[in-house]
């Protein structure tokens, strides 16, 4: 329907323009005519009929040659350069801006936006971009000594993110610029992941192994002929593997983690139902501690955007840190606080335990991988010193806090605060 | 932004200081990371090039200087574009410092071998993230001029002084353990000292800017949550 009325419509346009072009020639004829009428006198007919003959020759297309630049003229006119820039730039998925020759910004599509927040029309780049190679990027192309350029550009905070920042003139003088930003932080974290996981490996992975050479050796010597001994020996050795291997285990999937470090949009998440089924899948750790969990919020559902496994994976986390390190206390509370409180509205998960507590001085850097507030209890634990990173590492890719209260001797809330959309 | 005046220089001139001011915040930024990371990967090339890197900001510093004289003495300015003026003047000299302190980090270098324990280092880079992260955000708002998340940018300050007053312990302990750290721990002491003072110049950046938009000071009431002078921690039992 659209389509037939915009064909229509474009002939209208055809027949106007060709009206348009003949204009000197109709306005001759009929001067020639109304000229010939005035000084020859004859019939109003006679003349009408003049004027109409001459209208329509002026209405048939012209000559054969002009038609194709005819044809041509409208698709230029309805396609590309009415087309919006807006649109164009909406439509590329890259982060993309334009601005003008004192580096302000003109416009910025979604992705620029949801990349580097804190953008807006009016706003000068190099005041945004600071980083040296982006200045000298933008102070290069707007003295005009080069068309266009690209630069390696990195931002280590909040997450780590490598771009190929290419910046070009739009057009002909039209006084524009773009900048375009092509993700190369996959390629980067790959190599670093691999120096990191190397480096962590063989540092934590180095001690439970050398307790299990040591093993292996009193076990073909001393210990050859004592099966009591063995027995123990063999139980040691054992619960060293089965750390090898949760180590193992966590930092793939902290290395995992690392490597996608900005969560796609679109997801959404249920909260009460997956804490909830994270309650029911450590319930057999919570009794064997002695611990109950309390569940203090309404059934509801609670949805906020985000990966469901990542969120069961903090959840998890924390219920189980705080059924293993808060046992003394008996009870683990989670409780939901919704609401419009503090910069964003969101909801605020807290799982507050009532065991020992966590000095004031451990609690900044307990999420540090490896940072350990008691050695031997973390040993004892099973745990890998890999727990809360990965909970940090998640809840920056949901753009949400965690917040540590504790008090020695009162236990430890741990409060997780995910924004709604 | 600020509103266009009769004579488009002045503009130009005030434009001018917000994009240097920039570029140094920029360049200060980069100085930091990089000496921290030489710190962490003992990188002497990376320090040496932290270290000669400063020279580029005390020249930023003092063309700010001239050129906010030059346009007072010159345009007279009033109100906003006063404080606009004045403002770069000391935004610039605490980018500068913190450059500074950048530098010093760069400097130690040489004298702390990497045989410390990892937590240390890791402690010393999530320090440096957290100031980081607070030196760019104020900077962000320099650009953006959104005021209102200057309060979040002060409260985290209180994040860098306890893992600051963290650390200072961790120290204390390795140098009382062994003798032999006490050289090293110290220049580690020093570093960990000049990073927390970088968060504290974002903060006085932030006052800055926050005064340069509204008007107004921010209220004094300023957290403080560096405990360090009152960390101690009992000393071994000397041999008798």
């Amino acid at each position: 329907m659209a389509e037939t009325g915009a064909g229509q419509d474009n002939k209208g346009r055809a027949l106007a323009g060709r009206l348009a072009r003949n204009r000197w020639l109709l306005g001759a004829g009929v001067l020639a005519v109304l000229a010939v009428y005035f000084f020859a006198g004859s019939s109003a007919y006679v003349l009408l009929l003049a004027l109409a003959a001459l209208a329509a020759a002026a209405m048939l297309p012209a000559d054969a040659e002009r038609q194709p630049a005819d044809v041509g003229a409208a698709i230029e006119a309805s396609g590309l350069q009415r087309l919006s820039g807006e649109y164009l730039a909406a439509a590329v998925a890259d982060p993309l801006i334009i601005f003008d020759h004192s580096a302000t910004i003109v416009h910025a599509n979604a992705a620029a936006f949801a990349a580097f927040g804190g953008l807006a029309p009016g706003m000068s780049l190099s005041l945004k971009f600071r980083a040296p190679e982006m200045q000298a990027l933008l102070d290069g192309i707007l003295a005009g000594e080069v068309a266009s350029d690209a630069v390696d550009y990195t931002e280590k905070l909040p997450v780590e993110r490598t771009y190929r920042v290419s910046a070009s003139t739009v057009g002909h003088a039209t006084g524009l610029y773009v900048l375009v930003f092509k993700d190369q932080s996959e390629t980067r974290r790959i190599d670093r992941m691999r120096a990191d996981f190397i480096a962590n490996a063989s540092h934590e992975l180095r001690t439970p192994l050398a307790s299990i050479a040591g093993f292996i050796e009193t076990l073909r010597g001393p210990a050859r002929n004592d099966p009591a001994a063995r027995d123990q020996f063999l139980q040691i050795m054992q619960n060293q593997t089965g750390r090898m291997a949760r180590l193992i285990d966590d930092l793939l999937s902290l290395s995992r983690l690392e490597m996608k470090p900005y969560l796609g949009p679109g997801t959404e998440v249920d909260l009460r139902q997956t804490i909830d089924s994270v309650i029911d899948s450590l319930g057999p750790l919570a009794s064997e501690n002695g611990v109950v969990i309390e569940r203090e919020f309404a059934n509801a559902p609670l949805v906020v955007p985000g990966d469901r496994d990542e969120l069961f994976q903090v959840f998890e986390n924390l219920l189980e840190n705080a059924c293993k390190y808060g046992q003394s206390g008996g009870r683990v509370t989670v409780s939901v606080a919704g609401g419009e409180d503090g910069q964003q509205p969101g909801f605020d998960v807290t799982i507050r335990d009532y065991g020992p507590g966590i000095a004031e001085e451990h609690i900044p850097r307990i999420t540090e991988r490896f940072y350990r507030v008691d050695v031997e209890n973390s040993r004892a634990q099973k745990g890998t010193g890999l727990g809360l990173s990965i909970v940090k590492h998640i809840l920056t890719r949901h753009n949400a806090r965690l917040s540590i209260k504790s008090e020695v001797g009162k236990g430890a809330a741990f409060t997780v605060h995910l924004p709604a959309r | 932004m600020q509103s266009v005046h009769i004579a488009s220089a002045y503009d130009e001139e005030l434009k001018f200081l917000s994009k240097r001011i920039a570029a140094m915040g920029g360049h200060a930024e980069r100085m930091v990371e990089q000496a921290v990371a030489a710190l962490v990967n003992v990188d002497h090339g990376l320090a040496q090039k932290v270290i000669q890197d400063d020279l580029v900001l005390d020249e930023g510093q003092r063309e700010i200087d001239d050129k906010a004289i030059i346009i007072i003495a010159r345009r007279q300015p009033m109100a906003t574009d006063l404080r606009e003026i004045v403002g770069a003047i000391r935004i610039s000299a605490d980018i500068e410092r913190v450059g500074d302190l950048g530098k010093n980090v760069a400097k130690r270098v040489a004298s702390v071998d990497g045989r410390q324990p990892n937590s240390l280092f890791r402690g010393i880079e999530a320090l440096a993230n957290l100031a980081l992260t607070q030196l760019k955000e104020v900077l962000d708002v320099y650009a953006s001029r959104s005021v209102e998340r200057i309060g979040l940018v002060r409260d985290r300050d209180d994040q860098i002084d306890a893992m600051y007053t963290s650390l200072f312990r961790e120290l204390l302990t390795y140098m009382m353990e062994d003798p032999r750290n006490i050289t090293p721990c110290t220049h580690l002491l020093f570093c960990a000292k000049n990073i927390e003072r970088i968060g504290d110049h974002a903060t006085n950046i932030a006052e800055t800017i926050y005064y340069i938009v509204t008007g107004d000071q921010m209220p004094a009431d300023r957290p403080k949550g560096d405990k360090t002078d009152k960390v101690v921690l009992p000393g071994p039992v000397p041999a008798k």
